[in-house]
This record gives C-alpha cells, sequence and structure tokens, in this order.
C-alpha cells in the first residue's frame, strides 16, 4: 500500500512555521541595524543598553517579587486542592471543586482580568502589586492541582499505610513519605506557576495599577512605542529563561517515573 | 464522631481554601459582571448608583454587531485552519516510530512555552514594511511595495493559527496514538480509496480528539485581545479589543461589563453545543478534561 507523503510535508511546514519567527528574533537580537531586517553585523549592544535600562530592572523585580508569591502561594493552595481531589474523587463535593479548579484553564484571559478588574473596584481595592499577585495566585492554582494531581495518580497510598503499620504518625508518615515522592511533582507545578505568573500578560494588564509595571507589561509598551532591537534582546533573554524553567520541570516531572 | 463523618469534615477541610479562593476571585467576579452590565457609569471610571437598562440597548449598534460578527469568523477560520493542519500532523505523530514520537511531540510543545507576547511581537516585525516577509514577497514579485500585511484580518488570522495550532495538534495526536491503525488497513482491503479511509474510518476514530481540539482554539480566540490589538489594527478589531477600550480608554466599567457578558455568553455556546452533540457518556471528559 502506498503511503501519502503529505502529512510528512505537512508536518515539517508546521513545524518550520513554528520556528521560523522564533529564529529570526533571536537573530536579530545580535543585529546592529535598528530597524531593517538585513544583517548589519554583529552587536550585543542591545543587550548593554538593556542592562542600563532601570525601567527594565524595576519591572524584573516587580515581576520577581509577584512570581515567587503568588507561586508559594498557588503551590499550598494547589497542593490541598489536588489531595482533596484524589482522596475523595467521585464525591459531590470534588465535582464541583474540579469544575471549578478546571475552569481557569479553559476561560479566555481577557474576561478573567476583566472580572478581577470589576471586583477589585466594587470591593474599593487599591490596584497594584497585591492585586496582581491575587489574580495570579487565581490562575496558578489550577496549574500547579493539575500538575500536582496526575503526580498523586501514579502514587502508591499502600506506602503510607505500610509507614504506619511500622509505628509511624500520620505526621510522620506524611513528612517521611508522602513528601519525598511527591517532591518532583511539587517542583514541576511550582515551576510551571512561576513561569505563567512571570508571562502572564493580559490578566495582569487589567489588574495592574501604577508603579506595578512588569516585565510583560513593559515588554508590551516596548513593543508598542520603543525599539524593536531592545525587544528582540529582551525577548531572546526571555526565552533563555523560560526554556531553562521548562526544561528543568519536565525533567522533574519524569524523574523517577 | 462516627467515622463516615470524620471523613466528611476531613474533605471540607482540605477543599475549604480553593473553594473559598476561587468563590471569591472567579465565581463572584464573573457574577459581578453581569451585575455591573446594569449599572449606570460615573464620571470618574467608576460605576454610579442606581440602575439602568441603557447600557445593554447601546450594544444594539452596527458598529458592535459587526465586530461580533468579525470576531466570531475570525475564531472560526482559525479554527478551520487549525484542524486543518493539525490533522496531518498529528496524525503523522502518531504513525512515526516510537523513538520519534517523543522527540516530534517536544518540537511541537517547545514553541509554546515561549513566551506570548514575544511569538505576537515575531511575527509583527516579521510582517513589517521592512520585515522579512515583505521583502521576500517583493522579491518573488508577489506584493508591490505598496501592499501591507500588517493590519489586516488575514494578518490576525496568521498569528492566531499560530498561536493555537500546538494547542490543536496535541488532543489529536492524543486521540489519533490510541487508534487503531489497522481499521484503516482493513477499509482498504476492503476497496476504500485511500481519501475514504481516512474520512470515513480515521476521522470518526478520533471524533473526541477534534472536538477537544476545537473548543480549545475556538474559545480562546474568541477572547483574542493582543494578537488584534498588536497585528491588526483598527480595521481588524475584536470584542477583546473593544472591552479594552472601554476600560483603558473611555474608562466605562458598565459598558466593558455589557460587552465582557456577551463574550461569556458567546463562550458558553460552543461549551454547550458540544455537550448537546456528544454522547452522554463521553460528555463530561471532554467539556472538563479527564475526571479524576
Amino acid at each position: 500500500m502506498k503511503k501519502s507523503r503529505l502529512p510528512l510535508a505537512v508536518t515539517v511546514l508546521v513545524l518550520a512555521f513554528f520556528y521560523l519567527p522564533i529564529v529570526i528574533l533571536i537573530v536579530n537580537s545580535f543585529n546592529s541595524a535598528r530597524f531593517s531586517s538585513s544583517w548589519q553585523g554583529f552587536t550585543l549592544g542591545w543587550y548593554a543598553q538593556l542592562f542600563r535600562s532601570p525601567e527594565i530592572w524595576a519591572a524584573v523585580r516587580n515581576t520577581l517579587i509577584i512570581a515567587v508569591t503568588s507561586t508559594a502561594v498557588s503551590l499550598v493552595l494547589g497542593t490541598a486542592a489536588a489531595f482533596a481531589l484524589h482522596r475523595y474523587a467521585g464525591s459531590r463535593l470534588q465535582r464541583l471543586h474540579y469544575t471549578l479548579i478546571y475552569t481557569p484553564l479553559v476561560v479566555p484571559e481577557i474576561l478573567m482580568g476583566i472580572s478581577l478588574l470589576m471586583a477589585f473596584v466594587a470591593a474599593g481595592v487599591g490596584l497594584g502589586l497585591f492585586t496582581i499577585f491575587l489574580a495570579h495566585v487565581t490562575f496558578c492554582v489550577s496549574y500547579v492541582a493539575m500538575v500536582v494531581l496526575a503526580r498523586l495518580q501514579d502514587f502508591d497510598f499502600s506506602l503510607i499505610e505500610a509507614a504506619q503499620d511500622l509505628g509511624a504518625s500520620p505526621w510522620q508518615s506524611t513528612r517521611k513519605v508522602l513528601l519525598p515522592l511527591l517532591l518532583p511533582g511539587l517542583a514541576a507545578g511550582g515551576l510551571l506557576a512561576f513561569t505563567l505568573s512571570v508571562d502572564d500578560f493580559v490578566i495582569t494588564f487589567f489588574v495592574a495599577g501604577p508603579g506595578s509595571t512588569t516585565l510583560p507589561l513593559r515588554i508590551y509598551s516596548l513593543i508598542k512605542y520603543g525599539a524593536p532591537p531592545l525587544i528582540n534582546a529582551l525577548s531572546t533573554l526571555l526565552l533563555a529563561v523560560t526554556l531553562t524553567a521548562v526544561v528543568a520541570s519536565q525533567k522533574l516531572a519524569r524523574l523517577k517515573r | 464522631m462516627k467515622r463516615h463523618q470524620r471523613r466528611r469534615l476531613q474533605e471540607w477541610l482540605v477543599s475549604l481554601p480553593t473553594l473559598f479562593w476561587l468563590s471569591l476571585f472567579l465565581v463572584i467576579p464573573t457574577l459581578l459582571v453581569f451585575a455591573i452590565a446594569f449599572r449606570p457609569a460615573n464620571p470618574y471610571g467608576g460605576i454610579g448608583p442606581g440602575w439602568t437598562l441603557e447600557t445593554i440597548r447601546s450594544l444594539w449598534d452596527a458598529g458592535y454587531l459587526a465586530i461580533a460578527w468579525r470576531t466570531l469568523w475570525i475564531s472560526l477560520l482559525t479554527t478551520v485552519l487549525c484542524l486543518l493542519l493539525a490533522v496531518p500532523t498529528g496524525y503523522f505523530i502518531a504513525r512515526a516510530p516510537e523513538k520519534w514520537r517523543n522527540r516530534l511531540l517536544m518540537f511541537v510543545i517547545v514553541p509554546f512555552w515561549t513566551s506570548f507576547l514575544v511569538r505576537v511581537f515575531a511575527w509583527r516585525s516579521l510582517l513589517h514594511p521592512e520585515g522579512l516577509i515583505k521583502r521576500m514577497l517583493e522579491a518573488l514579485g508577489l506584493a508591490g511595495p505598496q501592499a501591507t500585511l500588517l493590519y489586516h484580518p488575514a494578518a490576525v488570522v496568521l498569528v492566531m493559527v499560530y498561536t493555537f495550532l500546538p494547542f490543536t495538534i496535541l488532543p489529536i495526536y492524543a486521540a489519533a496514538e490510541k487508534f487503531d491503525f489497522r481499521l484503516v488497513e482493513a477499509a482498504r482491503d476492503l476497496g476504500a480509496r485511500p481519501f475514504q479511509a481516512f474520512r470515513r474510518v480515521f476521522l470518526p476514530g478520533i471524533r473526541r480528539g477534534l472536538l477537544t481540539a476545537v473548543l480549545v482554539v475556538f474559545i480562546p480566540a474568541l477572547g483574542s485581545y493582543i494578537i488584534p490589538d498588536l497585528v491588526g489594527g483598527p480595521s481588524s478589531e475584536m470584542l477583546g479589543n473593544k472591552i479594552a477600550q472601554r476600560v483603558f480608554v473611555d474608562r466605562n466599567l458598565p459598558h466593558a461589563a455589557a460587552l465582557s457578558a456577551v463574550l461569556i455568553l458567546a463562550v458558553l455556546a460552543p461549551l454547550i453545543a458540544v455537550l448537546v452533540l456528544q454522547r452522554k457518556k463521553d460528555r463530561a471528559d471532554i467539556v472538563i478534561g479527564e475526571a479524576p
């Protein structure tokens, strides 16, 4: 039977389509031309200019503050949620719980942004780093819960029973058996939450206030009003950071599986 | 206390933190959107006292209808193009030797892990009048120097396909990987032409993957905002852009809320359509993923 070449051709095309813009962006970040797409010599000047910009550093600082705090809180909430979803699977409460956890994964970001903005305005909460933190926790929880839940489904709970049969207290068996085995899942969930928080634009845009500019917000205003090569350089750096985090989280998720 | 009751109590204790958080920051804000749509705006960008139907009435306007229609067709076209590219790709990856499958999958996933804003920006520079694509088209004689690639609905569709394609390939691949390809061979042995076997055996076999793919593209596409904002320009505005304009330019929150309420209903429609179309058995799994 003759096999069609079409699927191969489409796959090659799709992969080229995926990587072309990214490769050109990286290459152009080292291009000394300011506006043109033609190559005019290698430079690290855009990176140097980037490192000298105080606005970028302020944005990095805000981004990190929000990412670290929202990752920490969403890890705690998400892990508890995953535990409940797994342990009491099938109950009516958990079905509701699951729907709630799942909703942020399908709702368009703009709806989450606008509804949170409405809530903050209605409640009289001033917009700033704190409101961004609240918003980020709200969408990160779902991702953490899903990652940890996947890990829990592989977990052999008879290990806990064995530990308790051997005289471990519930606290001891949790700390010495469950947590170490769950750690790769927690790390993967945490890294995912961190990456999503660092990367989020739409929701942040709606709930940010004066002085709480994060890196994606800064990139957006650079795209709208700034110099393209500077964004190329910043994007390349961001890409390197995201990819490192993703590769690390993939490695962790697969660890000892 | 009875064992059963203690279990219930423990369940509530572990579930309460997220139930509380998501009620406060997801459920109540969504309900608020519907409520604020019926409130008047105040001149300071806030919400005025009393209730009004004025905002809802003002939505029935030719300008809005044009934008709603554009939002719909851009999202539909994006979904169709994504499927056309994703089905052959998902098929190819599922049929590749096992060693290659994971690598190919990695290649599909990696671009979707890079910053969304950065990817849109990359396209913005590619489509720029000074950009690579424009130059190539000019060199090939396919575009005149006056042609604009950016700020056109076609640019929006292109970048949306780029953004959503990985999300389409993954569920189709997952379904194709579980598909028993011997069925296609059997159909061929029974005299079906290759395309017939593909359409009448393979496509129905991956039906669930296709439905998931449609939902994960169509729903976020309806809420697109950055892509039309950065590569679309005024002639390609979508509902999302109008919502952002009402918030950031006009500072009219009730108006933004009314538009958002429309968007929420538009997002719910395809979900409900799938629920109705699907057989009872696998309804929930498609809409809310594989339940634990």
